[in-house]
């Protein structure tokens, strides 16, 4: 399949070629660019989603980048670990300053999205809750793990004690029974 | 009556020459043989404007900037063009005296979209505590606007940018990720919330920072703009630092780094990255974050260096007032790689 994003300024050529890559599983991808920028940004698209890529310089501002966008294997869409689970207990990383507390948990958040393999579940209590209320800076990141089907539980008593039921805006809301057996089940359960 | 601009290619900081590309071109541009002893700042050191020593305690300090629109509503354009040429009156530690208007506009365009901008822009002169004195305006296909800026200061207390020490702490006065917010809000993927973030972060003037870091010695100055923060730190460590930098301490826009998960990436920044790229070492640093150090900042914060006690002072004061900071690094003995970031 051809691109021609000649003429088109960054981001657009990758944005069209990403888009392209889920929708054509298996296909090469060939895009045109006009510049050399548009061609290593091209790179750092293939390098993240972790695709073969080579380029030629076809003419004076023409280049030509293949992506070899290989099928996807089953295994490699799961991205979630089954009996995993993160349990944040505290919108804070660790006991001391709560400033870093909190910057360390925002960090971790983040972190999360960005290994390889996602839990299975995120529970959220005592003061944890407030990591998925509004206008907490968290609140993207776990968006974006619930998106990739990872199950973010909120314990409801905990947000009636903070007077927070109204500003959840992320996950969903369940009770201490449900928490207990699903940590009684977990295989691994991390609590930074 | 249509309010929108039309945009150009690349809007705000995103659309400066790389730096490379200019060091060249000055590098060979004619020097005069007698030098002016007055002339304190030129552009010999990457600093953010020119200081010229008139008396044993003035100074002047002169800056222009202007640059296409970044958003679609022209009085916040105005707002932020003007912001970001104010900005580097306080990055030098000056106080702002007058301005005069930059425009470009085209022929046939609606007149009342270049009030809204002019209108925006001299808000934040008033803001600045400057006068509004002229300018210029030339007939262009494209929109552009900023201003040229004269201020004053004390020629013994000018904050230059690579004036810093050993052991000094890295304090940023904004958060970073406009560039990348922007982008992603021109391809209409960009949340509500974090584009007000990104329009509140670039219409706020840095005067505010600026008076409450001159309350301690500064050691080195500089504003975070179009080389990204890892370009202007690399200009602040040319004397023969290094610097290491700690990116959970980062502050950015919120979604910020997911745009750049998503690839909203633009040239600017890889040309930043190109610029710098092989001076910087990044230990488990994610790809988005690394882009966001990258990411070239329209009308971005103050990154100052100072001693540790200095900057925590420094950094609780501006908490107070509201302001998005952060100590985000230290200055090291020159080491082979010159940023290591973790």
């Amino acid at each position: 399949m051809k691109i021609d994003a000649r003429g088109k300024s960054c981001p657009l050529p990758v944005i069209e070629t990403k888009k392209a890559m889920e929708q054509c599983h298996g296909t090469n991808l060939e895009i045109w660019v006009d510049n050399e920028i548009a061609v290593q940004n091209l790179y750092k698209l293939a390098q993240q989603k972790g695709v073969q890529v080579i380029d030629r310089k076809e003419s004076e501002n023409c280049y030509v980048v293949t992506l070899i966008n290989k099928q996807i294997e089953p295994e490699q869409i799961a991205k979630i670990q089954h009996n995993t689970i993160v349990a944040l207990s505290s919108e804070t990383m660790g006991k001391g300053d709560d400033v870093l507390g909190k910057l360390l948990m925002r960090g971790f958040v983040y972190a999360l999205t960005e290994v390889a393999q996602l839990p299975h579940t995120i529970l959220l209590y005592n003061s944890g809750v407030k990591l998925a209320v509004y206008g907490a800076e968290t609140v993207p990141d776990l968006q974006l793990m619930e998106e990739q089907g990872v199950s973010v539980l909120v314990c409801g008593t905990c947000l009636n004690h903070y007077g927070l039921s109204a500003q959840l805006v992320v996950g969903s809301i369940t009770n201490m029974y449900h928490i207990a057996e699903l940590l009684a089940q977990a295989g691994k359960v991390i609590s930074p | 009556m249509q309010e929108e601009i039309l945009f150009c290619n690349s809007g705000g900081c995103t659309a400066k020459l790389g730096a490379g590309v200019l060091e060249r071109i000055l590098s060979k541009l004619p020097k005069s043989e007698q030098k002016d002893e007055n002339l304190v700042i030129g552009y010999e050191s990457a600093d953010d404007a020119a200081v010229y020593r008139i008396s044993d305690d003035i100074a002047i300090v002169q800056t222009l900037d202007f640059f296409p629109p970044m958003v679609d509503d022209p009085y916040l354009f105005g707002q932020i063009a003007a912001t970001n040429a104010l900005s580097d009156i306080y990055a030098m530690g000056g106080d702002v005296k007058t301005a005069l208007n930059i425009v470009c506009f085209p022929e046939n365009m609606d007149l009342n979209i270049l009030g809204k901008i002019l209108q925006g822009g001299s808000e934040k002169v008033m803001e600045a505590g400057g006068t509004l004195a002229g300018g210029h305006s030339i007939v262009d296909d494209g929109v552009k606007y900023g201003l040229s800026v004269m201020g004053t200061l004390h020629p013994d207390h000018i904050f230059s940018n690579d004036g810093v020490k050993e052991g000094d702490a890295l304090l940023l006065t904004k958060p970073l990720g406009v560039g990348i917010v922007c982008m992603a809000n021109r391809m209409k993927a960009a949340s509500v919330e974090s584009m007000q973030q990104a329009i509140q972060s670039m219409t706020t003037l840095n005067k505010y920072a600026a008076k409450i870091i001159k309350k301690y010695a500064v050691h080195g100055c500089t504003d975070v703009t179009g080389f990204g923060f890892l370009g202007h730190l690399k200009e602040m460590l040319a004397k023969g630092y290094s610097a290491e930098i700690d990116s959970i301490q980062i502050p950015y826009i919120q979604s910020s780094l997911q745009y750049a998960d998503d690839f909203y990436l633009t040239a600017a920044a890889q040309r930043n990255r190109n610029h710098v790229g092989d001076m910087v070492v990044f230990e488990h640093v994610p790809f988005a974050m690394q882009e966001l150090l990258f990411d070239p900042q329209t009308s971005g914060g103050l990154l100052v260096s100072m001693d540790l006690d200095d900057a925590k002072k420094a950094m609780y004061e501006m908490q107070k007032n509201d302001i998005c900071c952060a100590i985000v690094g230290c200055v090291t003995k020159k080491e082979v790689q010159n940023i290591l970031v973790r």
